[in-house]
Parts: structure tokens; C-alpha cells; sequence
């Protein structure tokens, strides 16, 4: 079985391609998580007046 | 126009239920092919004669470069639906498949400039076709978002959109299948009439890394999607609450249409 990152065959561009990719799927799920956020913050101003009216 | 947020269309009732649906299973799912194929890569596949370890990169970017171009084409199927039936929905799903496959060419386009400096000495290579045809098709699809949200009637802008999606489409087959008939000396084949030489555990390696990053894209994408109309139907609710504050009912009155204010409603 091989080590897992053998730094002296390349292993650092291989780290490397492999990081940039994780990276660029957390930078893009952390910015729908964002845009998920501010919608739940606006449904709660939304439903803020409908939970204060009397039933 | 079509109104995604409308409670009387049945098809926005569907979609309502629809974008969401089955998304933490497919995550589930996506996450352990994802395990699978980086296990396979570094554990199982064997160390190529040639390059060695740096090798190991093809793994990752070929998978995402086929999904990203799969996806541009997909894109415009998507797009030619929208402009065949004029359901707003295809648009969007054209506009999430192109903006996910624009992600993913970013990471070809690093991590294959990584893969040549390792195995050619340089970050790029200009004489190279096939790099400069992703470069291309890349360039191409970064003009989507200017000419998107360039045009601010929603249905034109939909449209523009489609026939974009639809031209630019067409246009990714062709160029790489002219770039293939060029015959490149430098770029590795990996994929010819004769299986591509590679043997069967790279092989293997490849299809379950290449399974795992379609299904990285359907989910991201059906995520995507699902906040987008999300944001949508939100937006709708605070116009038929603005409207329905300036007739006095506190949360009745109609619904607007996504894009177009209610008559009488506060601007």
C-alpha cells in the first residue's frame, strides 16, 4: 500500500490540485449556506407580525 | 410568464414540493462516493509507469472537466426546453447547471495548470489545443452572468439567457471534437476507439471518481436551486404582505409574479 502523500514523487502538487478542490466546493457551499441564512433571517421578519397577531 | 410563486399553477405546486426533495439522501450518497473514489485514487489504483504519483491529479480533474462540459451541454438542452415550452423553470435550472459548471471549469483550469507543472515544467502551455479549447469554453461561459443580469425585464432576460445556453451549448462539442481531430502530440488521450490503454484498476478508479463527481453536481446543483426558489417564493410573500398592508388586511391579497410588482402594491 503507498503512504498516503509521498512528498518526494510530487506529492505536494498532488496535495495541492486536491486542496484547491476542497477549497472551491467549501468556498461555494459556504455562500449558499450564507444566502440560506439571510432567508431564514427575512422569513423570520416575515412571520415576526403573523406570530404576534391574535388568533 | 409562468409564476413559480402562484398558489392556483399546479406546476408550481410541484416545484414547490420538488427542488428540495431528496436532497440529504443524494448528499448522503455523494459524500460516500466521494470517500470511495479518494480511497480508490490513493489505496487502490496502481502508480502510473510514467508519471508516477503526479498522476494521481487525472483522478480528479479529468472527472470534473467531463462533468463540467456534460453540464454546459445540459445547460442547453436545459435552455432550448425553456425557450420551446416558455416555462421559467427550465431557465433557472439552465442558469444553476451553468453557474455550477463555471465552478467546476475554475477547478479544471487550477488543478490542470497544477498537473502540467508537475508534469511538463510549466503552468501553461499556449501551443497546447486542448487547454486552450477548456480556456475558451471557460471565457465563454464567464460572459453568461454580464449578459444574465444585463437585461432586467425577467422574461427577455430568461430568454437571452436560453438562447445563450443554447448557442454556447452547441459550441463545447464542437470545439473539443475539432481539437481532438487536431491530433495533439503533448495533451494525453484518454479516451480513444481502443479503450485508451489504461489499465483496469485506473480505469475503475476513474469511473467511480467520475460517478462521484456527477453526483457532487446534481447535488450542488438541485442545493442551489432549492435556495434560489426559495429566495424567489420569500420575495413573493413580502409583496403580497406589502400589498396586502396597503389594503388594510394585514396578510391577505394576491400574489405576485416573481419579477413584477402587484398593482397598487408599495414600490
Amino acid at each position: 500500500m503507498l503512504p498516503a502523500l509521498p512528498l518526494g514523487q510530487g506529492g505536494a502538487y498532488v496535495a495541492g490540485a486536491f486542496i484547491v478542490f476542497v477549497v472551491l466546493i467549501l468556498v461555494y457551499v459556504a455562500i449558499i449556506g450564507a444566502k440560506i441564512a439571510r432567508i431564514e433571517r427575512e422569513l423570520a421578519e416575515l412571520s415576526e407580525p403573523v406570530e404576534r397577531r391574535p388568533s | 410568464m409562468t409564476s413559480l410563486a402562484s398558489t392556483s399553477d399546479p406546476s408550481a405546486a410541484k416545484v414547490r414540493r420538488g427542488f428540495g426533495r431528496g436532497l440529504v439522501p443524494l448528499s448522503a450518497v455523494t459524500l460516500v462516493a466521494m470517500a470511495a473514489a479518494l480511497g480508490m485514487v490513493f489505496f487502490y489504483a496502481p502508480l502510473d509507469a510514467d508519471q508516477g504519483f503526479v498522476q494521481k491529479i487525472f483522478y480528479l480533474h479529468v472527472p470534473m472537466a467531463l462533468v463540467a462540459l456534460v453540464g454546459f451541454i445540459a445547460a442547453g438542452v436545459m435552455g432550448f426546453a425553456h425557450l420551446r415550452s416558455g416555462d421559467r423553470r427550465w431557465d433557472l435550472r439552465s442558469y444553476v447547471a451553468i453557474h455550477i459548471s463555471t465552478i467546476l471549469a475554475v477547478g479544471v483550469l487550477a488543478t490542470g495548470s497544477i498537473w502540467a507543472r508537475a508534469s511538463w515544467g510549466h503552468w501553461w502551455v499556449w501551443s497546447e489545443p486542448m487547454l486552450v479549447a477548456f480556456l475558451i469554453v471557460f471565457l465563454l461561459y464567464a460572459v453568461y452572468p454580464m449578459l444574465r443580469f444585463s437585461i432586467e425585464d425577467p422574461g427577455r432576460q430568461a430568454r437571452s439567457a436560453s438562447v445563450f445556453a443554447v448557442a454556447a451549448g452547441a459550441f463545447v462539442p464542437l470545439n473539443f471534437a475539432a481539437v481532438r481531430s487536431a491530433q495533439s502530440l503533448t495533451h494525453p488521450q484518454v479516451f480513444s476507439t481502443t479503450g485508451g490503454g489504461m489499465p483496469g484498476e485506473m480505469f475503475a478508479t476513474f469511473l467511480v471518481g467520475l460517478v462521484a463527481m456527477a453526483l457532487l453536481f446534481v447535488t450542488l446543483w438541485k442545493l442551489e436551486l432549492t435556495a434560489k426558489h426559495a429566495a424567489e417564493q420569500l420575495r413573493a410573500v413580502r409583496r403580497r404582505i406589502e400589498a396586502a398592508a396597503d389594503d388594510g388586511d394585514p396578510v391577505g391579497g394576491p400574489v405576485a409574479e416573481p419579477g413584477r410588482p402587484l398593482a397598487g402594491a408599495a414600490s
